[in-house]
């Protein structure tokens, strides 16, 4: 909403700056965005009036002009051809500056003198709009009552200050001068003049002309008075002035007067033509099937049956809060118009904007929820309007069809309660103050609200009021005494060790979209029938890339490490952990799960780089029995270079090689390496009770052995073939060296362990120790593995 | 054979000063000390002199000893020590030559200033709980006191899945959903991601990051709500901020409030940092709805409360002086390894 200062000042007497105004109505709750300061550009222009013009001696086209400028007569040379003696005309005199930083200056046109410029409407940043008569390619003839050398900013009303607020949706009633004006009187602690309009009228009956019939709920109230004898002109400048700096265009007198009371008072107006009323009826109805209306955008637009139109006795003129229709709207021709000023369901017109895709100055009023009791003081203040500009005749009488005034709602004074809440000591009597300025009555310990307050519903709400005017600033700062132990569930604990022990590796954190594009799932090769494809969709996305909630985090990881690839960084190791978004069903939420995914590429990275990253994280959290399998049917992986990792029967997640399709889907030109490891799982498999060991009492015995087997043994299989064989008196079992080459034979490899045998409770003794490693060769020949000879 | 002594011990001391060797000097030990040396010959005569000669040649025979033996081990720890200096000098590296570089990742800068947030509150008393971001309407809407087609909906262009189901455009529904579940005392906050049907552009992201807070005992006043922000802005961008309340509009609290703080780059004066204003918005706030209260069973007449919602980009814009909220997103090693 944009606020005319000048304006404001016909309902309370203002003596602050622009930017004083605006800081103030900020802190007692109306935002101030920003202020206009009009006409701000121009300096030393004035009034003129041309008192001769002659034609230039050496030129066709130009004109000298002897120009009136109040102290003084100067000469003046123009090009325009639509001046003649006697016309009053902008002067920019020499040293005068114009919109765009235009500077002036005294100078010889063809050798005659100029001591300044006659200017066009366009030169002071004004249209045909802002001045009716004048023309555009020409000197602006200003046909209005100005004496020369007055300045030019006052003779044509540029000298308003336009302030530019931010309303809440709660306070529709502040979409209006007079609601502004009543926070600014009450900001300022000023009397707030309102004037009560009165309509002189000219006979006849509404009834005459007009039959309303109302039938639907969602109009709450709809008056009408009707206006014979339409003299469609221009309306007066103050009138255009005051459009202009709220920011509408002026177009002729009947519009501007619905416009001018839609600012004034925040009730939209709206102007039928009464040639088009067919049958002089109408009937505020719900749009029938089938029913379509051209509204005055010249769109055809279809009506559904929960769309609340006015009609007349056979098709609907406009829809209800929203739009005119094509015919209903003021002509030249326009004899006869009916006003209409009503009231419509907040939720209503909302849904039919929304809906036909259009929203208006007026849509947005009443979608917040206008105020019934407003429509009659509206309604006068236009046919008053139209008596003051002359626009036509009022018809006696109004239609106000089937209201009901409501009660004024009432909520206890709880004086005690309110500096409780607020934790202020504030009286009573300055409660009442507060509260009486802002037309709130105060009356047997109750607050009566005001009709146009709406959003003042109970105690709290009287509160804020009171909160607003004693000012937030003024309210002491405490801090709220009483205990409580914050603390961290071990969940959170959890993550955050995970996310620490992944930096001390080196990985760096990332942050990704949870959203992408369901063809991601083609482009890192999930299987067809995976049921990561199934994904909560979004209804009204943004785009493709952004429509559904992913299931998996591979795509967003992948793909931040190919723009860290194509930004030329050399190499990167990332972690995020994300959430995925698994669906249930359709009306229950999804399960939103988080996954630490560890990324990375570049030099002197491979599988094994990221599998240690892996390894440290489960060594970290004491993860026990840990299995790992070769995957190999994983499309979004390396056939060869994947695995399963899992704890005991617990799938702990998945890592391998990005399969290079998918690599050159993403366009990296590099092979990575990603794990996607549950965080759940993980969770679940940690230890959670960690005890100190005490440094074993005996000495340990080592023993290294070197074992042949097939090439295509996973050497995790000897390992367990070892545990499982050594039993108890076994520590460790590293493995330090594999080999493969013509001593050991085709297909097959020498793998070397070194194992630390160790009693609890005795030294071993080197037969026991002899025994141990016979039976671990036993059990390794037992699945084709002999000691190396 | 005094005097054969005499002349091994000067002997021995003189060679002793010219040797530069160890093996000399072991050499030295071996015809000097040795079983076969110079002094056990001289040791071996002892029996041809007289009883009266004996222990006097044999004293002397022992001091020589011993000192040589304290000549040679003199030499030796010098020598020694002549070596590993000379070792040492070889060694000699330059070490301003750069460090074999550890590695260690970086915590990204979103997740950094969450955890200074959360450790603020954390401080007073807040724990942190967290909620669904695929959220049902109700808590994301109605039970916040916006009910189907009101207009303070239109503010939040929101993602729907479904008539029902939503992407969360606020972290608010977390306070509902605590509200059910646990009595006051109520303190908490709820970080998380939420969603808003905003084009990306360098101010704007369809996905950013909000942190809720919500108290709610017997006795909570809007003094403590400013009280507890304030702390919270002192202890995030240091003591000499200055912040102001200003009046605002949410459909869950009442009353409604907008936390500023002054601008940094003006001072409040007004500059370009700030559009002219002297303040930078920071978070919302306010007093818990009554309605809100009723929605989750509590009875506003006994408890009251206060919530505000901190957006986390925009403060770790500010913090950062990063100008281009997609930063953020893209990730990129530079922009990561920078902060």
């Amino acid at each position: 909403m944009n606020l005319s200062m000048k304006w404001l000042r016909e309902f309370v007497d203002l003596d602050c700056s622009p930017k004083e105004y605006a800081d103030q109505m900020t802190m007692s709750g109306s935002k101030v965005e920003g202020y206009t300061v009009e006409g701000e550009e121009i300096t030393g222009v004035v009034v003129g009036r041309v008192l001769s013009l002659e034609r230039h001696p050496d030129s066709d086209h130009l004109w000298v002009c002897q120009v009136d400028v109040g102290s003084e007569v100067l000469q003046i040379v123009t090009g325009a051809q639509n001046l003649k003696e006697g016309d009053l005309v902008p002067a920019a005199l020499h040293g005068s500056t114009l919109p765009g930083g235009v500077k002036i200056k005294r100078g010889k046109l063809r050798g005659i003198e100029s001591n300044g410029m006659l200017c066009s409407l366009s030169e002071l940043s004004l249209t045909k709009n802002d001045f009716p008569h004048a023309i555009e390619d020409g000197i602006f003839v200003i046909d209005e009552e100005v004496r020369p050398g007055q300045d030019i900013r006052e003779a044509l009303g540029l000298n308003d200050v336009s302030v530019e607020f931010e309303i809440t949706p709660n306070r529709p009633d502040c979409l209006s001068m007079i609601g502004l004006a009543r926070e600014t009187a009450a900001t300022f602690q000023k009397p707030l003049k309102l004037h009560a309009p009165k309509v002189k009228g000219t006979g006849g009956s509404v009834k005459d002309y007009l039959t309303v019939c109302v039938q639907a709920s969602d109009c709450k109230r709809y008056m009408n008075r009707v206006v014979k004898n339409i003299r469609i002109a221009p309306s007066p400048l103050w009138l255009r002035e005051r459009l202009r700096a709220c920011g509408l265009r002026p177009i002729n007198n009947i519009v501007d007067i619905t416009n001018y009371v839609m600012l004034e008072y925040g009730q939209p107006m709206h102007a039928f033509d009464y040639k088009y009323v067919k049958d002089g009826k109408i009937n505020v109805r719900m749009a029938k099937a089938g029913e379509t209306i051209t509204t005055l955008d010249g769109v055809e637009r279809a009506l559904q049956a929960d769309m609340l139109v006015i009609a007349d006795s056979e098709v609907p003129m406009a829809v209800a809060g929203v739009m005119g229709g094509e015919f209903s709207g003021i002509m030249d021709d326009t004899e006869t118009v009916v006003f209409e000023s009503a009231c419509f369901d907040g939720p209503s017109v909302r849904t039919t904007a929304r809906d036909l895709g259009m929203r208006t100055d007026s849509s947005s009023r009443f979608e917040k929820g206008l105020d019934p009791a407003a429509c009659p003081a509206a309604l006068e203040r236009a046919c008053e309007l139209v008596e003051l500009l002359g626009a036509g005749d009022v018809v006696d009488g109004v239609i106000d069809e089937g209201y009901e005034e409501a009660p004024l709602r009432r909520i206890p004074l709880d004086v005690e309660g309110i500096n409780r809440f607020l934790g202020i000591e504030l009286s009573r009597q300055a409660m009442v103050e507060i509260l009486t300025r802002l037309d709130f009555q105060v009356e047997n310990g109750e607050v009566i609200v005001p009709s146009f307050r709406g959003d003042v519903e109970q105690k709290a709400d009287v509160a804020e009021e009171i909160a607003r005017f004693y000012g937030y600033d003024n309210i002491p700062a405490t801090v709220f005494k009483g205990y409580a132990a914050a603390a961290k569930t071990p969940e959170q604990a959890f993550e955050a060790k995970i996310a620490g022990t992944a930096l001390s590796m080196g990985y760096y954190e990332i942050v990704t979209y949870s959203f992408i594009s369901p063809k991601y799932y083609d482009k890192i090769r999930l299987a067809p029938d995976s049921v990561l494809r199934r994904s909560v969709t979004i209804r009204n996305p943004l785009g493709e890339d952004t429509s559904v909630m992913r299931t998996t985090a591979l795509p967003s990881m992948l793909e931040t490490l190919a723009r860290n690839y194509n930004n030329r960084n050399l190499s990167a190791k990332l972690f995020e952990l994300a959430t995925v978004y698994l669906p249930t069903t359709d009306d229950q939420l999804p399960k939103e799960k988080k996954v630490l995914v560890l990324g990375a590429y570049g030099a002197g990275v491979d599988f094994f780089t990221v599998k240690g990253a892996v390894e440290a994280l489960l060594r970290e959290f004491h993860v026990a029995d840990v299995n790992v399998e070769a995957v190999k049917n994983r499309p979004e992986f390396h056939p060869g270079r994947c695995a399963a990792l899992s704890s005991g029967e617990t799938p702990l997640g998945i890592m391998g090689e990005i399969h290079p399709q998918v690599l050159e889907n993403y366009g990296l030109g590099m092979k990575a390496y990603v794990a996607l490891l549950p965080l759940e799982a993980l969770y679940g498999s940690a230890k959670a009770k960690i005890e100190f060991k005490p440094a074993p009492k005996f000495p340990a015995v080592t023993r290294d052995l070197a074992i042949v087997c097939d090439q295509a043994t996973p050497v995790l299989t000897l390992e367990k073939a070892i545990r499982r064989a050594a039993g108890k008196l076994l520590e460790s079992v590293t493995l330090f060296d594999v080999y493969e080459g013509e001593q050991v034979g085709e297909n097959k490899k020498s793998v070397a362990y070194s194992m630390t045998l160790r009693g609890a409770d005795r030294t071993l003794t080197d037969t026991e120790a002899d025994q141990t490693v016979e039976k671990i060769l036993k059990a390794l020949s037992q699945i084709g593995a002999q000691l190396r000879q | 054979m005094k005097a054969q002594l005499e002349q091994i011990r000067a002997n021995a001391l003189e060679k002793l000063q010219a040797l530069n060797a160890e093996q000399e000097l072991e050499e030295l030990r071996v015809r000097v000390l040795g079983k076969k040396g110079e002094l056990t010959g001289i040791l071996k005569q002892l029996g041809s002199l007289s009883k009266e000669e004996r222990p006097v040649v044999g004293q002397l025979a022992n001091e020589v000893r011993a000192a040589v033996e304290a000549a040679i081990e003199e030499k030796r720890a010098a020598l020694k020590a002549a070596a590993q200096e000379l070792r040492l000098q070889k060694e000699t590296i330059d070490v301003t030559m750069p460090g074999q570089l550890q590695e260690i990742g970086k915590i990204h800068p979103l997740t950094r200033v969450l955890e200074e947030v959360k450790e603020i509150f954390f401080g007073m008393g807040f724990s942190t709980v967290e909620g669904p971001e695929v959220e049902y309407d109700y808590y994301n809407f109605e039970a916040l006191n916006i009910p189907k087609n009101h207009p303070a909906r239109d503010t939040q262009d929101t993602f729907y899945i479904n008539d029902n189901i939503l992407l969360r455009s606020q972290t608010s529904p977390v306070q509902v959903r605590t509200m059910e579940q646990q009595k006051p005392p109520i303190r908490i906050i709820a970080p998380g991601r939420v969603y808003r049907s905003d084009e990306v552009d360098a101010t704007h992201s369809p996905l950013f990051h909000q942190i809720e807070g919500l108290l709610v005992d017997k006795g909570v006043t809007m003094g403590d709500l400013k009280g507890t922000l304030e702390v919270f802005a002192k202890r995030l961008y240091g003591d000499e901020v200055q912040v102001r309340f200003r009046p605002h509009h949410f459909n869950f609290t009442e009353p409604s409030a907008e936390m500023d703080i002054m601008c940094f780059g003006c001072g409040g004066k007004g500059c370009r940092m700030c559009k002219g204003e002297g303040w930078i918005e920071i978070l919302g706030c306010g007093m818990v709805h009554p309605n809100v209260l009723r929605n989750c069973g509590i009875d506003p007449e006994e408890y009251s409360g206060f919530a505000f919602g901190i957006g986390l980009e925009r403060i770790a814009m500010r913090k950062y002086n990063i100008n281009d909220m997609r930063l953020f997103f893209e990730n990129d090693l530079k922009f990561l390894q920078s902060l």
